[in-house]
């Protein structure tokens, strides 16, 4: 003890650019707050704390916006374990919004769901602000903290509904899952961190070449890192907690989980890989390739079967997220590779967004009349629902990547970023995107035809509802889809971000 | 005037449908009657703006492209909105302006169940901006945009005002287009990645101008074979060439006769257009070593679909199956890769879709007067709507090639081009080809004209003998008789189209050794 206090006399604070932590302060700050105010406020103002939370995430924003109007440099804090550059804010743009989004999604449903309102936006606020650490980590040690402060919350958020069986798997499933990720994870980091003497991912990247970079071990580690991101992604065949903890979490929370943790995940895995990891692509390169099509594959094929719309928006996203993998496959091509696969895979994130919240914003609003997860329940939604239809008809077919609308745009920045590999590996995989996508389309379409085509199943007709909160979320995510997709210029510049962690010479 | 249409002629024809979609959409439900006003004011605008272009257009400059805007559209991946037209797009761009304002006016007292005018003819119109916007795209991903903003549309129209196996048609439509389509882009990016300029520098544009220049120069011919079969996937779905043609007779039966119509006359054109338009120029080298294949799937395609023709119960079905023959002689037209081809290409696509759009008019209008599209349960057509079944007469004998009528210069000159077929093809198997097209065409006169004698000729069957059959109506006259006078007129004077087609023709296959 004495010598470790000997030590810590030399320690000075390192200087803190308060500007750069400033929208993760806000995030902190509204933490307490909500805490606070849950605390002394009886059950019938238990609103505030959804208002609040709210409030954070938009107060967030306006650092955020300082930030990104800055031209100066990237700033790099403690060391370059934590660097907040463009690439940091359009990820950290993505969490706070989907934290948002969350929030509307959430107010009604756990409102009147009688659950407890307060703990639930606080551990909401604590997982984004993990992902908007995620989003700056440069270092194996912030990415692990940053992973953990935004799982932690996300298990519990995940079993609220704990008085019903399928809540209570879907929490322990998830946190038992997670966990095990975790600690496969740090046994890899350990590994790495033990042949090179460094946690900076700047600094194994140096090393990458060197002499490690031939050894076994450094293979393991490298395995064991991208696998336990592999569980937060829900890569085949690490993805089998997925679809039970979609299903039994509240609605807000999977979308929130299919949305937000996934994109954490895969910032985590391009920071990684084109930061530390990118000479090796012998390594990861294949690792990705099979990841990328067992992923495509399988949660499209299962998808095909599911009647429960969560569970197959639960396939679907699984599926998804192989298409955001394809790029990693081939990125560690050569600098322009690499930096058209992130643009690439920030898109896809950024649009993602978009669709997969709006297409949950009406599963929420509809759900609310059908009180079901039947696809089936949907049938004839157009004759007492047109607006909902028409708005869940277009995010359907976004994300089946049809234009005009935005998932076009995301999916062809994943045929160019593979293809621009020029290799046999990226042309074959620009293949298995293809027949995938077609899969993707028929149970897409197949909701669709539920609407559309189908005569309502109990003949009633009485029109939905929609409270406000979900109103503005539809909306908010419509507009954002067709403007995707008619000007994709407009997501194009968030692919700018790859020259922030590529080097192009 | 003059400048307006060079500006903001091809964009207003483009997206004056469009605008006409949101305007239909932004009007209540109730007023049935201005919806329908609508959407024929938008689409006559379209035709108005289709003409006037047709008439500035340079006829001693088709080889080139006219009315050109080259403006930034997605900065990052270097994709830009060029539109333009040349001899081969212009034909068919009049063709949609031309027969979507006369579907509108078949559909005025005919809206097929469930009904709901604005919903439809707001479907209508998006599906005119796509197929215009496919005719004039000079860029692949715009291109691209538009070939599948046709999709949605059709699906909808398919699914929700189709017969009765409408769902399995539509998602059968969709899927095989998407499949295709989803290949094509990659085929597009492999080019964007490959093409290089004069100087060896990569290129790295849509631009099909630049691409066509770059003419697969420096390709591996395996590479090229393998690009030019992603294309090959997507446009010949959309032909449909042999054995992808399954989804056509489906949709076709399926579609309510509005939809068919579409389908038949401009929908399938979308894939042959591509052919000429994107694959050729730009791989020229490929097309010259798929052309035997691609002629040997026409010719199968032709006896194929004649034989399936003379199996066919249903009336509609039947017509859906001679498309398959008929385009199979636009296929074998361009798989010739000699200028003669090529132009019976663009006449036959012309030609079949004015004359199997009108068939399936016809065939609608029986559906709607008899219930039923049985052939042993019709007969007698001339007896109880004798106008009707004339037009039905002349409609066949149109589609089976007689010579005058504009069926024939599209199978002929097919015909004719294979004789002697341009690149490295062989001459024994194209002179081969041409037998078979040849034969293939008895067999057409064969199916027609049965189908003739069994609906139009004789007396009424039992069940209809007593009920009372409208002839035709107001409207069908009003939309018919266009197409009618224009399948005569192009049948007498087929240079019409041959004229502007000619100089497009050999600019496209100017890559391609004679």
């Amino acid at each position: 003890m004495h010598a470790l206090l000997a030590q810590t006399t030399g320690f000075t604070a390192p200087p803190i650019d308060w500007h750069a932590i400033a929208p993760e302060l806000v995030l902190l700050v509204t933490f307490v707050v909500v805490l606070v105010v849950d605390a002394f406020t009886d059950e019938h103002d238990k609103w505030l704390t959804s208002s609040l939370t709210g409030l954070g995430f938009l107060g967030s924003a306006i650092p955020l916006l300082t930030l990104a109007l800055d031209d100066g440099p990237a700033r790099e804090l403690f060391g370059g374990a934590y660097v907040v550059d463009d690439f940091a804010l359009v990820l950290k743009a993505v969490f706070i919004v989907s934290g948002y989004l969350t929030v509307l999604l959430s107010t009604n449903y756990i409102a009147e769901g009688d659950y407890w309102q307060g703990e639930y936006y606080n551990l909401l606020l604590a997982s984004v602000l993990g992902m908007t650490f995620m989003a700056s980590s440069r270092d194996l040690i912030s990415i692990f903290i940053a992973l953990e402060t935004l799982s932690m919350p996300a298990y519990l958020l995940a079993g609220w509904r704990k008085r019903t069986l399928t809540g209570n798997e879907a929490g322990l499933k998830y946190f038992l899952m997670g966990t095990f990720a975790s600690a496969v994870m740090l046994y890899g980091m350990s590994l790495v961190y033990g042949i090179t003497g460094t946690t900076s991912l700047a600094g194994i990247g140096a090393q990458i070449g060197g002499a490690w970079g031939e050894t076994p071990i450094a293979a393991v580690g490298i395995v064991f890192i991208l696998v336990g991101f592999g569980f937060k992604v829900s890569a085949v065949p690490f993805h089998n907690w997925a679809p039970d903890t979609y299903e039994g979490a509240p609605t807000p929370i999977t979308a929130y989980l299919s949305v937000a943790s996934k994109a954490a995940g895969f910032v985590a895995l391009m920071t990684l890989i084109f930061v530390a990891f990118m000479p090796r692509d012998d390594i990861y390169g294949p690792l990705m390739f099979v990841l990328a099509t067992a992923t495509m594959f399988i949660g499209n094929l299962i998808a095909l079967r599911q009647t429960n719309i969560v569970r197959l928006f639960a396939y679907s996203s699984i599926a998804q997220a192989g298409f955001m993998l394809a790029p990693l496959a081939t990125g560690g091509e050569s600098a322009q590779v690499a930096a058209d696969s992130i643009r690439a895979i920030v898109i896809y994130i950024v649009i993602y967004t978009a669709m997969n919240f709006g297409a949950f914003a009406v599963i929420i609003a509809v759900a609310r009349k059908t009180r079901s997860g039947e696809i089936s329940s949907w049938g004839g939604l157009y004759q007492y629902a047109p607006g909902l239809t028409v708005a869940m008809t277009m995010f359907l077919f976004a994300l089946a990547g049809i234009p005009p609308l935005g998932g076009w745009f995301a999916k062809f920045q994943v045929w160019r970023a593979v293809v621009a590999a020029e290799t046999p590996a990226g042309y074959v995989m620009g293949v298995i995107i293809a027949v995938n996508s077609v899969i993707a389309l028929y149970y897409y379409a197949n909701i669709a035809r539920e609407m559309w085509f189908q005569p309502v199943p109990d003949g009633d007709e009485t029109p939905i509802r929609v409270p406000s909160a979900l109103t503005i979320a539809i909306g908010v995510t419509v507009v954002a889809t067709l403007v995707f997709g008619f000007l994709p210029g407009t997501a194009g510049h968030f692919g700018d971000v790859a020259a922030d962690l590529i080097a192009l010479g | 005037m003059e400048d307006l249409l060079d500006g903001w002629g091809l964009t207003a024809a483009v997206f004056v449908p469009l605008v006409g979609a949101a305007v239909v959409m932004a009007i209540p439900r109730a007023q049935e009657n201005l919806h329908k006003v609508v959407a024929l004011v938008t689409s006559l605008i379209t035709l108005a703006v289709a003409v006037a272009l047709a008439f500035q257009f340079d006829l001693d400059r088709t080889d080139q492209l006219q009315f050109v805007v080259d403006k930034t559209w997605i900065e990052v991946i270097n994709s830009r909105y060029i539109v333009g037209i040349d001899g081969m797009s212009l034909p068919l761009l009049m063709l949609t302006a031309f027969i979507v304002p006369l579907v509108i006016i078949y559909s005025w007292n005919h809206f097929p169940e469930p009904h709901n005018p604005k919903a439809f003819l707001a479907l209508t119109l998006i599906l005119e901006t796509g197929m215009v916007g496919t005719f004039v795209a000079q860029d692949l991903i715009l291109f691209f945009v538009f070939f599948e903003v046709v999709l949605l549309p059709m699906y909808f129209m398919i699914g929700v005002w189709g017969g009765e196996q409408r769902q399995y048609a539509a998602i059968k439509f969709f899927l095989y287009t998407v499949f295709g389509s989803a290949l094509m882009m990659v085929s597009f990016l492999a080019v964007y990645f490959l093409a290089e300029g004069p100087g060896g520098e990569s290129l790295h544009t849509f631009d099909m101008r630049l691409l066509s220049e770059w003419a697969g120069a420096n390709l591996a011919p395996v590479t090229g074979a393998v690009i030019f079969g992603g294309m090959f996937m997507a446009f010949g779905i959309k032909v449909p060439i042999f054995p992808f043609h399954t989804w056509l007779p489906d949709a076709h039966t399926q579609a309510p006769t509005q939809g068919s119509v579409i389908l038949a006359a401009v929908l399938l054109k979308l894939g042959t257009y591509g052919f000429i338009r994107i694959a050729i120029p730009i791989l020229p080298e490929a097309a010259e070593a798929w052309a035997p294949w691609i002629g040997g799937l026409a010719c199968i395609g032709i006896i194929y679909g004649a034989l399936g023709c003379l199996a066919q119960t249903d009336m509609k079905r039947l017509i859906a199956f001679s498309s398959v023959a008929h385009m199979g002689y636009v296929m074998l037209g361009i798989a010739t890769l000699t200028p003669i081809g090529l132009n019976a290409a663009v006449f036959g696509m012309v030609a079949h879709g004015l004359i199997t759009g009108m068939l399936f008019f016809i065939a609608g209008s029986v559906k709607e007067r008899y219930h039923t599209l049985e052939i042993k349960r019709l007969g007698g057509l001339l007896i109880q709507a004798p106008h009707l079944g004339w037009l039905l007469g002349f409609s066949t004998m149109a589609s089976l090639g007689l010579p005058g009528l504009a069926g024939f210069w599209g199978e002929f000159p097919a015909l004719l081009g294979a004789y002697e077929p341009g690149g490295t093809a062989s001459d024994a198997l194209f002179r081969t080809y041409m037998v078979i097209g040849a034969i293939g065409t008895i067999f057409a006169a064969g199916y027609l004209l049965w189908l003739l004698q069994r609906v139009a000729f004789g007396t009424p069957k039992e069940e209809f003998a007593d009920e009372h059959i409208h002839d035709m109506h107001l409207t069908d006259y009003l939309s018919w008789s266009p197409m009618v006078v224009l399948i005569v007129v192009l049948g007498v004077y087929p240079h019409l189209i041959n004229r502007v087609t000619d100089g497009a023709v050999i600019q496209a296959l100017s890559a391609i050794t004679p």
